[in-house]
C-alpha cells in the first residue's frame, strides 16, 4: 500500500510503484477531472500540482510522489472560487474542454510564484500545455485576469 | 445545468408525475408516448427537445454533440429565444437516439458539417414557439381572458392585467392541448436572446474537473480495457500468446475483438502495460508495402482520368486549347492528416442480454447504435446511446471504429467495459484527411482577367466507404467544396473531381475538402494576378462584381489590413472561400526569419449571416483559424511500410502558445439566414500564408505542409 495525499485528503493505493500517478487519480480515486492526452508528457492534459509544482501526472510513478501534497482540478478549489476558474469562466475560455484541466493546473501553478506573469512568462509557462481547439489566447487572457483576480483578494 | 439531478430518477420522477407538458418523442428510456403531446405525429416530430414540467424545470435534450462549437449554448438560445426563459434557466441533458434528431441537411443524426445552427435555426425556434403558445393558451384559459393579450417573460405567462404563472403551474393543462401547428416566430428586430451576448453553458463544468467525456464515465462494476490493433493499417490479427499477459496483476481477460486484441483489467494502466507482453502476429495485408510516396503514385496514376464533371460553364478546355492562347497550369499536392483529438478515441459499453448501454463521445448516434447492435448480436433498438461531452471532434467522432472493441470486449467478460486507446493507437489508426493531387490551368486574356478555369482534383472520396449511397449516382459533394463554388466572373469554367482510394481509410477532418481546394484554387488565383501583373487583392475583386457577399468580405479585410501600414520586411498573402453558407477572407502578415517563416497576425474578415452567439463565432474562427494554421505549418502522416510514423504529438506537431499569432477577426453584420462557422476558417490559412510567402520570396509553393518547403 503507497500513502498519499490528494486534495488534502490522506488516501493509500494498492498499485504497483511504476504506476504513473495520472492513472491511481483517475481509476483508483476515481478523480477524472485529470485527463490522459498522450501519456508522454508531450501534451500537458494531465498536469497536477505535485508538491505545488506542476507536474505531468502521466509520466511520474506514483511511488517518487512520496510525502508530496498532490492537488487535482478538483481540489484546487472547492466552489469554483479559484481566480484561475473565475477568469476562465468570464472569459468562456473553454471550448471543448478535454486540455483545460491541465491549463488551468498549470496556469495556478504559474500564478503560485509569479502573480502578475507577463505575456512571455506566461508563454513559456503555458508551452507545455497542447490546446487542439485553438484557445491559446483566451488562455493568455485568462492568466492576466487571474492575475488580476488574484491581486484584488 | 444537471449537477446534482440523477438522471434515471429524474426520468423516473418525470414520467411518475406523469404530468407537464412534453413536447416531442423519444424524449426517454420510455418508449411510451410523451405524456399529454398528441398532436399530429408531424407536429409532435417537429420538437423533441423540450419538457415544461410541473415544478417549474424546463428540460432541454441536446440532440448535437458538443465537441466545443458550442452547440450546448447557441442551441438553447435558439429554444429560449422563442419560449421565454433564459438559457441558464433549462436544464440540459444530451438526446438518445431518435428520429427526431435527424439532421435534416445531412439526413441523419449527426453532428458535423457545421450544420448545428443552420439545421436548428426554424426547428429549435418552432418548438419553443410551440410550446409557448400551448402555455399561453392554458393560462389565458385559467384566466378566461384573451391569449393574444398574454406573453412570456423569464419563465413566466403575463396577462395584459397583469396577472402571472409560472410555466410550471400551467404544465399539466398545456401538456393536454394540441401541438399548434402554426406559430409565428420573432422577427429579428425583437431577438432577446439571439445575436446577445451569451455565456457558455458548459464552462462551469470545463473549469472543475466535472464534465463527463467518453474517458470519464463511470459504470458500477466497470473494468478497463486496452487495444492492439495491427500496426499496418489494414492488416489483421492472425493469432496471439496471452499466457504472459494473463499472468499480470489486475488482468481479468484477454478477448480477440473485431480490431484485434483487447485486454481487460481493473485499471486501464494495468490493461496497457500487459499488452506490452502480448505475442501477436498479425497478417499485414495489402497495405504492407504502402509508403507516402506510393499513396501520391497512386494519384498520380489517376490523374489523367476525366473523372466526373462538378461543374461546366462554357468551354474551358476548348479554350485551353486555342492557339496563341496564354495558358498557365499548375500542380499542386496535399498530404494525409491526422485529426488528433485532445481526448483519444474511446468507448464505454455494458451488454447484457437485455440490451447494451454504450456511451460514447461521438458525433453520430444513429450509426454508433446500429454498429453497437451489430457488434453485440442485438437489435438496434436495444443499444441506448449517451453521448457524453467530447474532448474534439473535428469528425474524428463521425467514425465509429472505436465502438465495437468495447462492446466486444463487454460482452465477453459481462461486465461493462472501458475502452480507451492510446494516443499511439489513435494517432496511427486515424482516417486520415484525405490527400489530394490537383492540376489546375487557366487562360488569361489580354486585359490580363482569366478567361477560363480548369480544376481537376484527384482524391479517395471519404463518403464512398461512409455513405456509399449518396455517392452511387453522384458526385462527392464533400470532395469538391471550395472548387464547385468558385466565385469568379470568368465565362468557362471546368471542375472535375477524379475519385482514387489509396487502401487506407480517410475521414472528414474539420472543413473537409474545402482545406484541399481552397489551397489549390486560391494558390492559383494567386498566381494568375502574378501572371497578370496585377495586385492579388485588387485582381480578386475586380472579378467578383457578381458576388456581393464574397466582395464585402474580400473588401473588408482589405480595409482592416491598410488601416496601418505593414511592417518593413513584412508581405501579405490573402484568401477567399464560401463554405457551409459562410463567407470568409484571410489576410496573413508574415515575414522569414535566416528562410523560417514567421507568422506575424492573421486577419480574417467573416460574413455568416444571423449572429446566434457572436462570442461563440469568435472563438470559432480564432480556433479554426489555428487548427488550420497547424496543418498548414506542419500537418502530415507519413507511411512507411503500411504503417503510420507519426506516433504522438513530438511526431505530429501543432501548435503550442508561444506559436500563435494573432487572429484578428472582423464580423460582418448580416441578416441572412446563418451559415456554419465551425470549420470554415480552416481552410483559409495555408493558401493564405503559401500566398504571403510568395509575395516574400516570389517561391510558389505548391504542396503541403510548409515545413516540407524547409520554412517552418
Amino acid at each position: 500500500m503507497l500513502k498519499l495525499t490528494v486534495n488534502g485528503r490522506p488516501v493509500e493505493v494498492d498499485v504497483e510503484p511504476d504506476t504513473p500517478l495520472l492513472w491511481v487519480l483517475r481509476d483508483t480515486l476515481g478523480l477524472t477531472g485529470t485527463k490522459f492526452g498522450c501519456g508522454k508528457s508531450l501534451c500537458g492534459a494531465c498536469t497536477v500540482h505535485v508538491g505545488g509544482e506542476a507536474a505531468r501526472a502521466c509520466i511520474l510513478p506514483v511511488s517518487a510522489v512520496g510525502d508530496r501534497a498532490v492537488t487535482t482540478i478538483e481540489g484546487l478549489s472547492p466552489d469554483r472560487g479559484h481566480p484561475v476558474q473565475k477568469a476562465w469562466m468570464e472569459l468562456d475560455v473553454p471550448q471543448c474542454g478535454y486540455c483545460q484541466s491541465g491549463q488551468i493546473m498549470s496556469a495556478a501553478a504559474l500564478l503560485a510564484k509569479n502573480p502578475a506573469p507577463t505575456d512571455e512568462q506566461i508563454d513559456t509557462a503555458m508551452a507545455g500545455n497542447l490546446c487542439r481547439c485553438g484557445t491559446y489566447h483566451r488562455i493568455r487572457a485568462g492568466v492576466h485576469r487571474a492575475a488580476e483576480i488574484g491581486s484584488k483578494s | 445545468m444537471n449537477a446534482g439531478i440523477d438522471r434515471r430518477g429524474f426520468i423516473q420522477g418525470a414520467m411518475l408525475v406523469g404530468g407537464g407538458l412534453v413536447i416531442g418523442v423519444g424524449l426517454t428510456a420510455c418508449k411510451d408516448k410523451p405524456v399529454g403531446a398528441a398532436g399530429p405525429a408531424s407536429n409532435v416530430d417537429l420538437g423533441a427537445w423540450l419538457q415544461v414540467r410541473t415544478d417549474g424545470s424546463v428540460r432541454f435534450l441536446c440532440d448535437r454533440s458538443e465537441m466545443g462549437q458550442g452547440v450546448y449554448t447557441s442551441l438553447p438560445m435558439l429554444l429560449a429565444e422563442e419560449l421565454g426563459i433564459r438559457p441558464e434557466a433549462l436544464t440540459m441533458e444530451f438526446a438518445p437516439v431518435g428520429a427526431a434528431y435527424t439532421n435534416t441537411l445531412l439526413g441523419a443524426q449527426l453532428t458535423g458539417g457545421s450544420t448545428s445552427i443552420r439545421d436548428a435555426w426554424v426547428k429549435l425556434r418552432t418548438a419553443g414557439a410551440q410550446a409557448r403558445e400551448m402555455l399561453i393558451a392554458a393560462a389565458a384559459t385559467r384566466w378566461g381572458v384573451d391569449p393574444a393579450t398574454c406573453k412570456v417573460e423569464d419563465g413566466y405567462i403575463v396577462s395584459a392585467q397583469g396577472k402571472k404563472l409560472g410555466f410550471g403551474e400551467v404544465a399539466d393543462a398545456a401538456g393536454k392541448l394540441p401541438v399548434p401547428k402554426a406559430v409565428k416566430l420573432k422577427p429579428a428586430s425583437e431577438f432577446q436572446v439571439i445575436g446577445k451576448p451569451q455565456r457558455r453553458l458548459d464552462a462551469s463544468m470545463k473549469v472543475d474537473g466535472s464534465a463527463v467525456y467518453g474517458v470519464d464515465v463511470k459504470l458500477e462494476g466497470m473494468l478497463y480495457g486496452a487495444l492492439a490493433q495491427s500496426p499496418v493499417l489494414g492488416g489483421r490479427l492472425r493469432s496471439f500468446d496471452a499466457s504472459k499477459a494473463r499472468s499480470m496483476p489486475g488482468v481479468v481477460e484477454v478477448v480477440q475483438v473485431s480490431s484485434g486484441v483487447v485486454v481487460v483489467a481493473n485499471s486501464w494502466w494495468r490493461a496497457h502495460k500487459a499488452l506490452d507482453a502480448l505475442k501477436i502476429e498479425w497478417d499485414e495485408g495489402a497495405n504492407a508495402g504502402l509508403s507516402t510516396a506510393g499513396v501520391v503514385q497512386k494519384l498520380r496514376d489517376k490523374i489523367a482520368s476525366p473523372g466526373q464533371v462538378a461543374r461546366q460553364d462554357g468551354d474551358a478546355a476548348a479554350a485551353l486549347k486555342v492557339p496563341g492562347a496564354k495558358v498557365l497550369s499548375a500542380e499542386y499536392e496535399v498530404p494525409l492528416v491526422a485529426h488528433a483529438t485532445m481526448e483519444p478515441q474511446n468507448c464505454t459499453a455494458s451488454v447484457t442480454a437485455e440490451g447494451c448501454d454504450l456511451h460514447a463521445p461521438t458525433q453520430i448516434q444513429i450509426v454508433a447504435q446500429a454498429v453497437a447492435a451489430a457488434a453485440a448480436g442485438l437489435k438496434p433498438e436495444q443499444v441506448r446511446v449517451h453521448t457524453t461531452f467530447l474532448g474534439g471532434g473535428f469528425g474524428r467522432r463521425l467514425e465509429t471504429d472505436f465502438i465495437p472493441a468495447a462492446v466486444e470486449a463487454s460482452k465477453a467478460v459481462g461486465k461493462p467495459v472501458k475502452l480507451i486507446w492510446s494516443r499511439e493507437e489513435d494517432m496511427t489508426h486515424d482516417a486520415y484527411r484525405p490527400p489530394a493531387l490537383d492540376r489546375v490551368s487557366a487562360v488569361l486574356g489580354a486585359d490580363g482577367r482569366p478567361t477560363a478555369w480548369h480544376l481537376h482534383l484527384t482524391s479517395p472520396s471519404i463518403t464512398a466507404r461512409l455513405f456509399p449511397g449518396v455517392v452511387e449516382k453522384a458526385i462527392d459533394p464533400f470532395a469538391i467544396e471550395a472548387a464547385v463554388n468558385y466565385p469568379y466572373d470568368v465565362p468557362n469554367v471546368h471542375v472535375s473531381y477524379n475519385r482514387q482510394e489509396i487502401g487506407i481509410n480517410v475521414g472528414y477532418c474539420r472543413a473537409v475538402s474545402h482545406v484541399l481546394n481552397c489551397f489549390v484554387a486560391e494558390s492559383f488565383m494567386d498566381e494568375l494576378a502574378a501572371a497578370a501583373g496585377r495586385d492579388p487583392i485588387e485582381y480578386r475583386l475586380s472579378l467578383l462584381d457578381k458576388q456581393p457577399r464574397f466582395k464585402a468580405v474580400l473588401e473588408r479585410v482589405a480595409a482592416e489590413v491598410k488601416k496601418s501600414p505593414l511592417h518593413v520586411g513584412h508581405s501579405l498573402g490573402v484568401s477567399l472561400m464560401e463554405g457551409y453558407g459562410t463567407y470568409l477572407a484571410m489576410a496573413a502578415d508574415i515575414s522569414l526569419d535566416r528562410g523560417k517563416l514567421k507568422v506575424h497576425a492573421l486577419h480574417c474578415a467573416v460574413d455568416c449571416g444571423q449572429i446566434v452567439n457572436r462570442d461563440t463565432v469568435m472563438a470559432q474562427v480564432e480556433g479554426s483559424t489555428l487548427f488550420g494554421l497547424s496543418a498548414a505549418l506542419w500537418g502530415r502522416i507519413e507511411l512507411e511500410k503500411g504503417r503510420v510514423v507519426q506516433q504522438n504529438f513530438d511526431g505530429f506537431r501543432i501548435l503550442r502558445m508561444p506559436e500563435a499569432p494573432p487572429v484578428h477577426i472582423y464580423l460582418l453584420e448580416s441578416s441572412a439566414d446563418p451559415g456554419g462557422i465551425g470549420e470554415p476558417a480552416t481552410a483559409l490559412v495555408a493558401p493564405a500564408l503559401a500566398n504571403a510567402v510568395y509575395r516574400a520570396t516570389g517561391k510558389r509553393l505548391r504542396s503541403l505542409p510548409l515545413s516540407r518547403h524547409g520554412l517552418a
